[in-house]
């Protein structure tokens, strides 16, 4: 079976997402509605603004989602990885609660605080990857079930519980594909 | 800014896409805002529709309404400077603002030169009505375009000339051959690696927001349809009778740009628009598309 992978399309940085996925050979599928998450085998929660985000998504799709994440890998970068979250702080705000983090918004704050760094870490081909973090989350702390699969300066960026994971920098900025192949990969596994 | 700086401005933008950008002069106004859900908001003392009516020189807002705003919100905090007057955008940029509008609805401070937007860290937007002055503008350093419209008219005419416009140019570009490019860059009067860039990707270098004149949900998905990947909504939200209401359908209506019934259901029942003008109304001078260069 074709896998099709999912992209929240409410608001946010998704078409970067899509011409990734399409050169490695994947379909992309925009989630606005519970049903459209029928059929897909992964799902990403984009970057962009997560308080416009929550706004958007009604309890018929929150269930979607939560029941979705139950069997299913799920991607949630920068917002998205705020989404994910168990608790948001900076302000406190609501989210799905998929991975047992603690996140802070806008945690290394503003426009002006935005960086790049070369981020080390272990998949398989790349030693190193080219860490976009925009007005970021920062990771505050995790729980027993989540492995750090990236540290920035002792602060986790990149983590995954089972088969859900996070980044809260932009992969799908960086010219490397290498982070959407290791997510393509829980599909299979 | 360096090209690692430009790629981080410019990712901001994109986080913005499939939103809505709303004016605000208070902290009230930016708290209702960010509840209807806009991705940011442009802190401003007057609005668009106020300054039409004041007249006057308009300037920079006053730093501490703009760090009041800063500090309701947890949204991007956007805000405006005079076209060339660099020293207004040194201080927004000392102030923290994430993204600086060097704005024709303020009062032109050069009425020669832009802002060399390549000496600051922080991102820009500029307005533009058509491809040339979009290109001049990336050029000069800006990580978004927003097509200008009439700000402060309520009438979206204008906005959907300059959209249709870019867009049209933009596909024109594409089926251009190497040797036509370089004609059509002295025509645009704009850089040929950013002309080139277009014919190759068929977009802007940046991403491509509209604004001016939009007053309802339907004006801000006619623009989306056009090809806008964001909305800047200005009188049409805090000027309306019923602001709490006409933000969210205007937030709802970008989400759901191309869905006819989900628009139908937002546009009932939010009450009357914002008091518009039509074009034949205004004096040339007092058009504000035609300010930049």
């Amino acid at each position: 079976m074709v896998s099709i992978v999912g992209i929240l399309y409410l608001q946010g940085c998704c078409v970067p997402h899509e011409k990734i996925l399409k050169k490695l050979g994947v379909e992309t599928r925009r989630i606005i509605y519970a049903n459209d998450l029928d059929g897909c085998s992964a799902l990403i929660l984009p970057g962009g603004e997560s308080t416009t985000m929550l706004k958007h998504i009604t309890p018929k799709l929150e269930d979607a989602i939560l029941t979705f994440a139950k069997a299913n890998p799920v991607w949630g970068i920068c917002a998205g990885s705020i989404l994910m979250a168990k608790h948001v702080k900076n302000p406190s705000q609501k989210s799905l609660g998929l991975m047992d983090v603690t996140i802070l918004r806008n945690g290394y704050g503003a426009q002006n605080e935005s960086f790049i760094r070369k981020i080390p870490m272990k998949l398989k081909e790349n030693d190193t990857f080219e860490g976009i973090f925009i007005r970021a989350p920062q990771i505050e702390s995790i729980g027993d079930d989540v492995k750090v699969l990236a540290f920035d300066d002792e602060v986790p960026v990149f983590i995954e519980q089972d088969h859900l994971m996070a980044t809260t920098f932009h992969p799908e900025l960086a010219k490397d594909d290498a982070i959407h192949r290791y997510f393509l990969s829980k599909i299979e596994s | 800014m360096n090209e690692e700086r430009r790629k981080l401005n410019i990712g901001l933008a994109e986080m913005l896409c499939g939103g809505v950008i709303m004016d605000v002069t208070n902290v009230e106004e930016a708290k209702i805002a960010e509840e209807a859900g806009a991705v940011s908001v442009m802190a401003l003392e007057r609005i668009p529709s106020d300054i039409r009516k004041m007249g006057g020189v308009c300037r920079m807002s006053a730093p501490e309404m703009i760090m009041e705003i800063k500090e309701a919100v947890s949204i991007p905090v956007m805000a405006k400077c005079r076209i060339g007057h660099f020293a207004e955008a040194q201080i927004l940029q000392e102030l923290g603002i994430d993204f600086i509008d060097e704005s024709e609805v303020l009062t032109p401070a050069d009425e020669e030169h832009h802002i060399n937007k390549w000496d600051f860290e922080a991102p820009f937007v500029c307005g533009a009505c058509n491809l040339g002055e979009a290109l001049r503008r990336v050029g000069e350093g800006a990580a978004m375009i927003r097509t200008k419209g009439e700000a402060g008219t309520g009438n979206v005419v204008e906005g959907v000339r300059h959209m249709r416009n870019l867009q049209r140019h933009i596909k024109a570009l594409t089926v251009m051959s190497q040797d036509e490019l370089y004609a059509e860059a002295k025509n645009l009067q704009a850089p040929i690696h950013l002309v080139q860039y277009v014919a190759e990707h068929g977009k802007l270098p940046v991403p491509n927001f509209a604004a001016g004149g939009v007053a309802t949900p339907a004006d801000a998905s006619l623009l989306m349809q056009l090809g806008a990947e964001t909305v800047f909504v200005g009188s049409g939200i805090f000027r309306s009778q019923n602001p709490a209401k006409t933000a969210k359908a205007c937030v709802d209506a970008v989400a759901h740009y191309n869905e006819p019934v989900k628009l139908l259901e937002v546009s009932r029942g939010i009450g009357e628009a914002m008091p518009s003008i039509s074009m034949e109304e205004l004096k040339e001078q007092e058009k504000l598309a035609g300010r930049g260069w």
